[in-house]
């Protein structure tokens, strides 16, 4: 094999990366897929490496996924959840920046709620920095996973046609995955009430729906977004059920995709809300579970690829 | 080079001088008789300075009314480990500034005559910039009830604002505009709709990538349009700060078209920067408003060369190292400006866009115009403020260099041209870069 060509210290954000480097990516994540389902799932890879999960918003899956993946390759993984409701967190994200070096990490997993906050950290720490999703700006590893899954169900991404459906104004998700789709190749529609789309945000090489049956006709891939119960109080839409009525991913919609069309979500679901549990446990359209599971080998690759780096800089 | 001869008089030879109000460009002199200008001209000391008389060759450097800053954050009194009057009148004077006004938004507010005196009485003290405080159109900025406008304007409030806050209900500043006009004074807008104002950045493709909340230029548009018709309602005197769209503009266009009572400025953001600056999420170009995209930029300069634009202040606004040491979220707004002010102005000199006395007019007599304050101007009898520049030394804009406290410059780093040499206030030289 190869060496894998990612030359950048850091993994904050898809834009930026090209098509080869994803590929390169996702090339080694398959390699981990195949490792994490056999009876001898650990590597010593990361003998001695310190990785750590800084996570300033809740979360279990993205941090699970990630300390099981440092540990799968036998790093130390520590998990650091800071609450970022304190009045001064930028100044304690800097704080912490200076505390974390006098630590020696490898790697530092970060999720922040603020945009741009996890490239301010990158820029102030001396380890690897993965992004683990800050506000609404991006979440790579969301949308590699994803990446992944798509191509082991359809066995390309290029030339697919894939519907983002959902709260775009503030998902990260939804902004990594349009970088990445456009990157590969791929056909990207967006889909949600005009309250829920971003400004501009066809300029970012998209087309835009308002019409969930119409933005869904002959797509290969339906990605839904979890939408944030605080966004139901009428400030973005007047309810629930008038959400789920026009935008929520039923049979009946899902009816005007490809018949091979398959489902997507990032989780944790809002049954009822986003989607209806009949679709959402279909074993034959719907691939969220699969995304676990690729999520694993994601993270997995992209430890290994940056910690690769580390070496070749000295830095370990 | 004495400063000042005994008998207090000092002649400034062989200068460039540069007088925008009367449209003055010659090489000349300049003579003062202790805190004024006592003869000024072409002509002045052709035959040699007289015995008694000292003497500051200006070298054939632009010789020109001191700067009028009319927006201007102080932080004093309230948050002094920001900037305090010292600090940003030695800023002042080293931007060539021998006026400012500042806003009401210090801690307590200038809603009482007791802070009117007290920020003059402390600003007199140092001896640097003159100090002229705007006073708070709403009791404690709230927009709610006025203020005491007749007692403050008494005091030496020389005009009524909110200050970083728009003044939002329209009832309020319907009658704001109305009592303000019983006095015959100006009430100054920060024209923001603060419903459509809750995002740190410009609304557009870039915000959007950037996963920040934008706002939109709809913000602006829509409160000088309100403000506009409001004018035309009672008849009060209307400034707008820091315009920064074209749509905004076009609306002020109109209203002086109509023979409206209403003025504007903008800041050197506006006209030398654009959104693109807060790319990499770097906290010192958030601004409020936000720096627009290259389009508004350019009707911005579009504007200050066809007249729409009354004058040119540097919306100083000194924050801490702490205050912008955050994710952009959470970044305070505002940039320091006070020692940017003419060389950022000056670029539209260099490009070409307006003549030195049409820039100058700008930063002197334009915004001692729209206030009503005698200043600006290199008159027979006028106080002696003046600057002393090269306009086109060149510079990197280095904000550790500053002798304001805060060092959030929108233009750090940022090569410019044009340097202040020497600084007067009332005659005195307050600033002296060769000394």
């Amino acid at each position: 094999m190869t060496e894998p060509r990612y030359p950048h210290r850091h993994l904050l954000g898809i834009q930026g990366l090209g098509p080869l480097e994803i590929t390169a990516i996702l090339d080694l994540a398959d390699g981990y897929v195949a490792q994490n389902r056999s009876d001898d799932k650990r590597k010593n890879l990361l003998h001695g490496c310190t990785v750590v999960n800084l996570f300033f918003e809740n979360s279990t899956r993205t941090r699970t996924s990630f300390e099981l993946a440092g540990k799968r390759l036998g790093a130390d993984v520590i998990n650091m959840q800071t609450s970022a409701s304190s009045v001064a967190k930028g100044e304690t994200l800097i704080d912490t920046a200076m505390t974390l070096n006098a630590m020696h990490l490898d790697v530092l997993v970060v999720r922040h709620p603020d945009s741009g906050a996890v490239k301010l950290l990158s820029t102030k720490v001396n380890c690897a920095v993965i992004n683990g999703g800050d506000g609404s700006h991006e979440h790579p590893t969301q949308a590699l996973l994803d990446a992944l899954t798509i191509r082991r169900r359809k066995g390309r991404i290029e030339g697919l046609t894939v519907a983002i459906c959902g709260d775009v104004l503030h998902s990260r998700v939804a902004r990594s995955n349009i970088y990445l789709l456009n990157a590969m190749g791929a056909r990207v529609r967006l889909i949600g009430p005009r309250t829920l789309m971003p400004t501009d945000i066809a300029r970012m090489g998209v087309e835009v729906f308002h019409d969930m049956r119409k933005g869904l006709e002959d797509v290969d891939v339906v990605m839904m977004l979890r939408i944030q119960n605080e966004r139901m109080s009428g400030n973005f839409i007047p309810s629930i059920r008038e959400y789920f009525h026009f935008f929520g991913l039923d049979r009946e919609k899902l009816t005007r995709a490809k018949p091979d069309a398959v489902i997507m979500h990032p989780g944790p679901m809002n049954r009822g809300v986003e989607i209806d549990s009949d679709v959402a446990d279909d074993v034959e359209r719907s691939l969220i579970r699969e995304q676990v599971e690729m999520g694993v080998a994601v993270r997995m690759a992209c430890l290994d690829l940056l910690t690769r780096n580390l070496a070749n800089t000295g830095a370990v | 080079m004495p400063n000042r001869s005994q008998a207090g008089l000092v002649a400034y030879v062989n200068a460039r001088l540069l007088d925008p109000a009367s449209g003055l460009d010659a090489k000349g002199a300049l003579l003062i008789n202790g805190e004024s200008i006592a003869d000024v001209g072409p002509g002045l000391f052709q035959g040699g300075v007289p015995d008694g008389i000292a003497v500051v060759d200006c070298l054939g450097l632009c010789l020109a009314p001191g700067l009028v800053d009319m927006r201007v954050q102080l932080r004093e009194p309230g948050e002094e480990h920001k900037e305090t009057l010292k600090s940003a009148g030695e800023a002042a004077v080293a931007g060539g500034i021998t006026s400012m006004v500042c806003l009401p938004n210090t801690d307590p507010v200038i809603d009482e005559v007791a802070t009117v005196e007290f920020v003059a009485r402390r600003a007199r003290k140092n001896g640097l910039a003159k100090v002229y405080p705007y006073a708070a159109a709403t009791k404690g900025l709230e927009g709610k009830e006025l203020s005491e406008m007749g007692f403050l304007a008494e005091a030496g409030a020389l005009a009524f604002t909110d200050g970083t806050r728009a003044i939002a209900n329209a009832q309020v500043m319907r009658r704001a505009l109305s009592y303000a006009a019983t006095f015959g004074a100006l009430i100054v807008q920060h024209p923001e709709e603060p419903s459509l104002a809750s995002g740190v950045m410009n609304g557009g493709e870039l915000a959007t990538r950037l996963g920040l909340t934008g706002i939109p230029e709809q913000a602006e548009v829509i409160m000088l349009e309100r403000d506009i018709r409001l004018v035309e309602m009672t008849g009060g005197r209307y400034h707008a700060a820091h315009v920064s769209t074209a749509a905004g503009l076009e609306i002020i266009a109109k209203a002086k078209a109509r023979g409206l009572p209403v003025t504007c400025d903008t800041a050197p953001p506006y006209f030398a920067l654009n959104e693109l600056e807060v790319k990499d999420y770097r906290t010192f170009a958030k601004l409020s408003p936000p720096l627009r995209t290259e389009t508004n930029r350019l009707a911005v300069v579009q504007a200050l060369e066809d007249g729409t634009i009354d004058a040119i202040a540097s919306d100083h606004a000194p924050q801490d190292a702490d205050s912008k040491r955050q994710t952009f979220a959470l970044a305070e707004f505002g940039g320091a400006g006070l020692e940017t002010l003419l060389p950022v102005t000056l670029e539209l000199v260099h490009n070409e866009h307006l003549s030195l006395l049409q820039a100058l007019r700008l930063v002197t007599s334009g915004p001692a115009g729209v206030l009503g304050l005698k200043a600006g101007r290199l008159k027979v009898g006028a106080a002696a403020d003046l600057v002393l520049f090269d306009p086109s030394r060149a510079w990197v804009v280095d904000p550790t260099q500053f002798r304001g406290k805060s060092k959030n410059s929108p233009f750090d780093g940022r090569p410019v041209q044009g340097m202040v040499v020497r600084t007067v206030v009332d005659g005195r030289t307050v600033y002296d870069r060769n000394a």
